[in-house]
């Protein structure tokens, strides 16, 4: 049985700019829901939760000391820094935006979740 | 040699809070203070006051900064690294020095300036030899925007700042240099760490990430339990305690506000991070994926295990140029059906935009209290929101069509939709677009030049 489950109950998170492209730290509340983060989270899933804002590529990159994975959206900025017209051409919000989606975890981890 | 340094946070950027590194000298002991004042485009508003004034160009508060806290410094041997020399070190450093003068510190304190960043006048020389200075993003060659160039500066890393230090500086000013190496070259200078010591040099640039953004490493912007985060108001900025084997501790100042927590730490970490096997400065590639925190108290997390590789051979170069105008424009409308209302004066002001003609590399319409941050994400909003801001930008090469349509946002209150406000503000204002160029120089092109003169 899988459950659906928002990340926000699973991690917390930070984003900023290198140019164009948006980065977003996804961190997980508690080490032991990292390998679930690395399981569901993949960039093509990421790619596809930002789809109409992220319009280049997605890269993950895995930062298991840290119970981290970090996400390049690129071309996300509208130009980036001072080209952009957004209201968030450094991106500071792209880290609560991700921790927006839904993934499926087991009812053993839900259950765990709340240990 | 020391056991362990001090190296305090003061700004995070120009125009973070003024009284920071106040407090960072005044609330406890510490033997350096960090200041970092250049964000991406920087140099280009200090060049173009230097333009217009010879003896500007740099960041003009770091004096005023300097008269409140230098005889502390002096007292207490603080020194300071700071990027506050702008395009214009000499300047800054003798402004420092009429300072420390009229505070009766002549002949007491030494500044130690760092240039050799300052690549403008050697641009077409370099481009005809060869080197192409090409966008790293888009892998343009530099020739492309050559009569748009407005600055050009290499990154220096922790060595010249490490030089200035061991020739006696003890307020050393920098042109253009990254934020890790001003944290980083304390920590050489103190406990002689050789250039080819990748893990230490690592180590001390993951300190400078960590702290060089100020209070985001001790709770500011911290999602992670935001609600909890103690006294936010007179939040600490955070400190590194540097030890030789290259480890250290992440803390603040007692009785000061924010925290020192793993969870916001591993936020500054990742912030602004691309690969992290490989972050790339002058001085060293340092890998995040080697990174190990512990607690050692209250508000003190210990960072160990750090590895890194040797540096590259090439520089970082920061080169910003003329790109456009743009201005952004807002009204607020309230409720009933305000996003409905906000969206019908879009259409409106763009039929106008359409009808005069206007021509624009971009016009990008938010609704504020809709979806400005989240886009699509955010869903359809509440249908009784009590206000929303209309939010229009437009961009384009040209300065006239962005000038005219300044002046259609206003008569949107007296020919648009109804219960409109939000423009006391007046006519928004168009916006030269100075864009950032960033690509490689190697490192046998630049020479750092170090100065330490006394007062």
């Amino acid at each position: 049985m899988v459950m659906k489950l928002q990340l926000t109950k699973l991690a917390h998170a930070r984003s900023g700019d290198k140019g164009d492209t948006a980065n977003v730290g996804l961190i997980a509340l508690r080490d032991e829901f990292y390998p679930i983060l690395v399981r569901e989270v993949t960039a093509e899933r990421v790619k596809e939760h930002f789809k109409g804002i992220c319009l280049g590529e997605v890269e993950r990159f895995e930062l298991p000391n840290l119970g981290a994975l970090n996400f390049l959206l690129h071309e996300s900025l509208g130009g980036g820094g001072t080209l952009s017209l957004m209201t968030d051409a450094q991106g500071k919000t792209f880290s609560t935006a991700l921790l927006r989606m839904e993934i499926e975890v087991t009812e053993q981890e839900a259950t765990d979740l709340h240990g | 040699m020391k056991q362990k340094i001090r190296i305090a946070a003061g700004q995070g950027f120009w125009g973070d809070l003024p009284e920071a590194p106040v407090r960072q000298v005044e609330g406890g002991p510490i033997d350096y203070l960090m200041l970092d004042y250049l964000a991406e485009v920087t140099m280009s508003i200090m060049q173009k006051q230097k333009t217009r004034d010879p003896n500007a160009g740099y960041a003009k508060d770091f004096v005023p900064l300097m008269r409140r806290i230098l005889p502390a410094c002096v007292e207490r041997d603080i020194k300071v690294t700071a990027n506050a020399g702008g395009v214009n070190v000499r300047g800054c450093a003798d402004a420092v020095i009429e300072v420390a003068r009229e505070l009766g510190l002549g002949g007491k304190v030494r500044i130690g300036i760092v240039t050799g960043d300052d690549i403008m006048s050697r641009l077409d020389e370099l481009l005809a030899r060869g080197i192409e200075l090409r966008n790293m993003d888009t892998d343009e060659p530099l020739s492309t925007v050559r009569d748009k160039i407005q600055s050009a500066n290499a990154y220096l890393g922790a060595w010249p700042i490490v030089d200035a230090l061991n020739q006696g500086g003890q307020i050393v000013i920098t042109g253009r240099a990254t934020d890790t190496g001003l944290t980083l070259a304390p920590m050489i200078h103190e406990f002689g760490w050789p250039e080819n010591d990748w893990n230490r040099l690592a180590s001390g640039t993951i300190a400078g990430h960590i702290i060089e953004c100020g209070a985001q490493a001790s709770g500011g912007n911290c999602q992670y339990e935001w609600r909890s985060i103690p006294n936010l108001a007179d939040v600490g900025f955070p400190i590194a305690e540097a030890s030789p084997d290259g480890t250290f501790v992440i803390t603040k100042h007692e009785r000061t506000g924010g925290w020192i927590i793993i969870p916001s730490i591993k936020e500054q970490l990742v912030y602004e991070m691309g690969d992290p096997h490989e972050y790339i400065t002058p001085d060293c590639v340092a890998d995040f994926t080697t990174i190990r925190l512990e607690y050692e108290g209250r508000d003190r997390v210990r960072v160990y295990g750090i590895e890194g590789r040797a540096a590259t051979e090439f520089l970082k170069v920061s080169i910003s140029y003329s790109a456009g105008f743009k201005a952004v424009g807002t009204l607020v409308y309230s409720w009933p059906d305000a996003y409905d209302k906000a969206q019908a004066a879009d259409r409106i002001l763009r039929s106008r935009l359409d009808r005069l003609g206007l021509k624009f590399d971009q016009v990008l319409t938010e609704f504020v209290g809709v979806n400005a941050t989240h886009g699509p994400l955010a869903g359809l909003p509440r249908s009784d929101l009590p206000e929303v801001q209309l939010r229009v930008g437009v961009r384009g090469q040209d300065r006239s069509p962005v000038e005219r349509f300044t002046k259609e946002i206003a008569p949107l209150i007296l020919t648009g939709p109804p219960a409109v406000t939000g423009f006391a503000g007046g006519r928004p204002k168009v916006e030269e677009i100075v864009a950032y160029w960033p690509a490689l120089i190697p490192k046998e092109e630049i020479t750092p030049v170090v100065e330490v003169l006394g007062t």
